[in-house]
């Protein structure tokens, strides 16, 4: 069972929460302020932000180590972050945050704190045994990569109902980064914002599909299972690896494809993302089933098929997140900020990837631009510090 | 016409924006507090980072007494030598001075020490503090008794005060990144 619980603001608020589909539920919510004031727990064996309910924003940040940083210098930059997200997912200024009112509303911040593999060049850490699988993901013919989408010494999951709540947390962690490392990349997502949908409803991604239905449910054996990490280097037991992948979408391509088609691509239903051969999102898709044409309902190419696990070491748990940044040249700039959670990503995720590489006829209108592979640190209890394991 | 923005700092502006409207200073009386060991604690303590010379620590003083409690002198193994210090409004230049018995902690209250307001000066920082770093504090109450805090080293650029002891002359600019 999942340590991390919400802590509602107030007592409206567990009364609307105990009724969420009535309208009287969701204005009483919204007067109360209560989705502000909800907090997620930033202590535990695992930091918060990957079994923790999707918020509707995030951001994600890739910092480069500046020059002449040792090992000790990171022990203090962790020990900075740490007082930081203790007190921003808790709804308290930071320390000389000279407009504490900004921290007022926490609406479920978490933020999640992974290392590349440049982080083991800094002097005093190359000696540290590193997972195999954190290294760059293989190179895939769909790739476009980008240098300044891809990599990171330290990347930086931050993630909130609130979009002021991520800015201003975004803002507070690189400036307390800045004697130690520099941003050489920053994402910003959005699903669903709060309170709009039924609570942990799949999410739809800009392409229409509705995205993330085969995942492991947080707080489960499984979950536990696919996601954390148990052995190795104990200094990333209780972690996790994390996949980043910015994908853009062609959605001006995309537009001409009629829906049917669009269906059959995908293997599933725009309407309520069920397979083509079943009824509901949840049921599992039958890759044998044939139309009486003897075809294959679920087509040699659809997304579903090719990307169905082939095996029970084939799995990932997904959290992505949409991104939008307007339209640039004539082009939108949109797409998938593709997050995934595995404990081992080259037995778990590379297999998929290879895959779908191949097959999956959704590359014609997607073309993956941005990478990065990292290790997810463990977590924290109070008194303790991120990363203290990997830095002492 | 306020002449301060010739005197500080642009960023040191941003620090002193709360002081506004603040009075000279009036010297907080000084009572004596006989009881065995120090009732305050502080929370929230952080200085900032300095390579050398000048800096300032700050935290919230919460007196769990029935009594006041003056604080009367502050040491640290980061500096040789320390004041308690305050900003006030002289003739429209916010300037910081010592003030005069000490900080005096309401009984069952508590003092705000940040930039622009109450603050530990730190007049001879020989290490560089550095971000990140830990560094303790001893504060002596009036009767001798002593109390401990941690603070944590944090890069801050504003409340760049001019010391009132140094004329004319504002503080070192803000402390460069290690």
């Amino acid at each position: 069972m999942s340590r991390r619980h919400l802590l509602l603001g107030g007592a409206a608020a567990v009364g609307a929460a105990a009724l969420p589909d009535t309208p009287l539920a969701a204005a009483t919510v919204d007067a109360a302020g209560a989705l502000g004031q909800s907090k997620e727990q930033c202590w535990g064996p695992h930091q918060a932000g990957v079994a923790t309910r999707s918020q509707a924003f995030a951001t994600y940040l890739g910092f480069a180590i500046r020059s002449g940083v040792a090992r000790a210098d990171l022990v203090r930059l962790m020990k900075i972050w740490t007082d930081d997200i203790e007190r921003m997912t808790q709804g308290t200024a930071v320390l000389a945050d000279p407009v504490p009112e900004l921290a007022d509303v926490p609406a479920r911040l978490t933020v999640t704190v992974g290392v590349g593999p440049g982080l083991f060049r800094t002097p005093g850490l190359s000696h540290k045994e590193q997972p195999s699988w954190l290294r760059p993901l293989p190179p895939f013919s769909i790739d476009a990569l980008q240098a300044h989408w891809s990599g990171g010494d330290l990347v930086v999951q931050i993630a909130a109902d609130d979009p002021v709540a991520v800015s201003h947390a975004r803002q507070v962690l690189v400036g307390d980064a800045k004697a130690f490392a520099e941003v050489t990349w920053t994402q910003t997502g959005f699903r669903r914002a709060a309170g709009t949908t039924a609570e942990g409803a799949t999410g739809r991604n800009l392409m229409g599909f509705i995205d993330g239905t085969v995942n492991p449910t947080p707080g489960t054996d499984d979950f536990d299972q696919v996601v954390w990490i148990n052995d190795g280097p104990s200094w990333l037991q209780g972690g996790t690896g994390m996949v980043l992948r910015r994908i853009r979408m062609n959605l001006d391509t995309w537009s001409g494809i009629d829906r049917a088609s669009r269906e059959q691509i995908m293997g599933r239903r725009l309407s309520d993302g069920s397979p083509l051969t079943g009824s509901l999102e949840t049921d599992a898709p039958d890759l044998d089933a044939t139309t009486d044409g003897g075809l294959l309902t679920i087509p040699e190419f659809a997304h579903v098929r090719v990307a169905h696990a082939r095996n029970a070491a084939e799995r990932i748990y997904r959290r992505p997140y949409n991104y939008d940044d307007g339209v640039t040249g004539g082009q939108p700039d949109t797409g998938l900020l593709f997050t995934a959670f595995a404990a081992d990503i080259d037995r778990q995720f590379v297999p998929i990837q290879r895959r779908l590489d191949r097959h999956d006829l959704l590359n014609l209108w997607t073309t993956p631009i941005g990478s990065s592979v990292v290790a997810i640190l463990p977590g924290f209890e109070p008194g303790d510090w991120l990363g203290r394991r990997l830095l002492t | 016409m306020r002449r301060r923005g010739t005197v500080l700092a642009a960023a040191g502006l941003l620090g002193l924006a709360g002081l506004t409207g603040c009075s000279s200073a009036s010297s907080p009386a000084a009572s004596p507090n006989p009881s065995q060991g120090c009732p305050v604690t502080v929370a929230d303590g952080w200085v900032k980072t300095a390579d050398k010379g000048m800096t300032a620590a700050f935290g919230t003083l919460s007196n769990s007494s029935s009594e006041a409690v003056t604080i009367t002198a502050a040491s640290s193994p980061a500096s040789s030598s320390m004041e308690l210090h305050e900003v006030v409004d002289d003739n429209g230049q916010m300037v910081m001075q010592p003030v005069p018995g000490g900080f005096t902690v309401p009984a069952s209250g508590s003092l705000t020490m940040e930039p622009g307001g109450y603050h530990l000066m730190l007049m001879d920082v020989s290490a560089p503090i550095e971000a990140g770093q830990d560094v303790t504090f001893t504060l002596t109450c009036a009767d001798g008794a002593s109390t401990e805090f941690t603070a944590q080293a944090k890069d801050y650029t504003g409340g760049e005060e001019t010391y009132k002891n140094d004329g004319m002359d504002s503080m070192a600019p803000s402390p460069s990144m290690s």
